[in-house]
């Protein structure tokens, strides 16, 4: 068994994702590396990836933020930028996490927009969601649709 | 400022949002980060030790497999801890440490069985969708009080 000694302790780690037409990920980056103090940036094709102390990497983001607040997204992440056990120059494909990331940029342009409609409309007169918990008895329409499909 | 349990626990969206209206979202990654981060021996790629399939026997009986066990060891302590959750109910994304539907079977479990404040949801399919589901979440955040 091997040693393991841990690099880059006490630091967090973010990824910046961009969902916008207005600005890219290299935009982000020159603006990360103008207001950075210490922090390492990572450029890549969905965003940045930030590490440092927690405080300065909440600062930058803060400050990214505001570029396109409804369009920009972030999360943490456990491994430092360019790990060799995650970074896919490793391992000879994208990283387990990619596709994950992947799967939910289809649904952001909706939440995109949803985040740009609560800035304007009242959030009271807004319906609630479907409740996944509640027993949903079958419509007349989707019957039918059924009773035609098996027709057909 | 409410500690949050997002499900899927990897989730991009729910991270975002949840951090967005000034709480904190109890991710995979916060807990990778601890194994990630503290020294001993080396067991790639995610410091999960043989250790961490024994501490997973406070949420899951000896029996239960052991992937079941060490992936309890990371999202066990975050269940314990969390004072709310927002959960999507189909989401279909299981990658790497979402990656096993009986461990997610039993985090479901574990939250509904928890008094604690939670959201049911499903991903938006459309733009109206999306506002909904943006509204319920801020609604339901915005409740949970103590903002910073």
């Amino acid at each position: 068994m091997t040693e393991y000694n841990p690099v880059l302790v006490g630091t967090v780690t973010k990824y910046v994702v961009v969902e916008s037409f207005d600005i890219t990920p290299a935009d982000l980056g020159v603006r990360a590396y103008e207001i950075a103090k210490g922090a390492m940036i990572k450029e890549t094709c969905f965003g940045l990836v930030i590490n440092g102390r927690e405080e300065e990497v909440d600062r930058i983001i803060g400050e990214l933020r505001k570029i396109d607040p409804d369009h920009i997204f972030v999360k943490d992440r456990g491994f430092p930028p360019g790990d060799p056990r995650r970074c896919r120059a490793n391992r000879g494909g994208a990283r387990p996490g990619y596709h994950g990331m992947e799967s939910e940029m289809t649904v952001i342009p909706y939440v995109s927009h949803g985040l740009e409609a609560v800035r304007t409309r009242d959030i009271t007169t807004i319906p609630p969601p479907k409740n996944p918990l509640e027993h949903r008895e079958l419509d007349i329409a989707t019957l039918k649709k059924l009773i035609e499909a098996q027709e057909s | 400022m409410a500690k949050v349990f997002i499900y899927p626990a990897t989730s991009l969206i729910l991270s975002d949002l949840v951090s967005r209206y000034g709480h904190t979202p109890l991710s995979a990654a916060v807990a990778v980060r601890e194994r990630i981060q503290t020294a001993g021996l080396e067991s790639p790629p995610l410091q999960i030790t043989p250790e961490e399939p024994k501490k997973g026997l406070k949420w899951a009986a000896v029996e239960v497999p052991a992937g079941i066990r060490g992936r309890m060891a990371l999202y066990g302590p975050m269940i314990d801890t969390c004072e709310a959750a927002v959960i999507i109910n189909d989401a279909d994304l299981s990658f790497g440490c979402m990656g096993c539907a009986r461990t997610n079977e039993l985090i479901k479990f574990l939250l509904r069985q928890k008094d604690i404040p939670k959201l049911d949801l499903y991903y938006p399919k459309n733009e109206e969708e999306g506002v909904q589901f943006v509204a319920a979440i801020k609604r339901f955040l915005d409740g949970l009080g103590g903002k910073k």
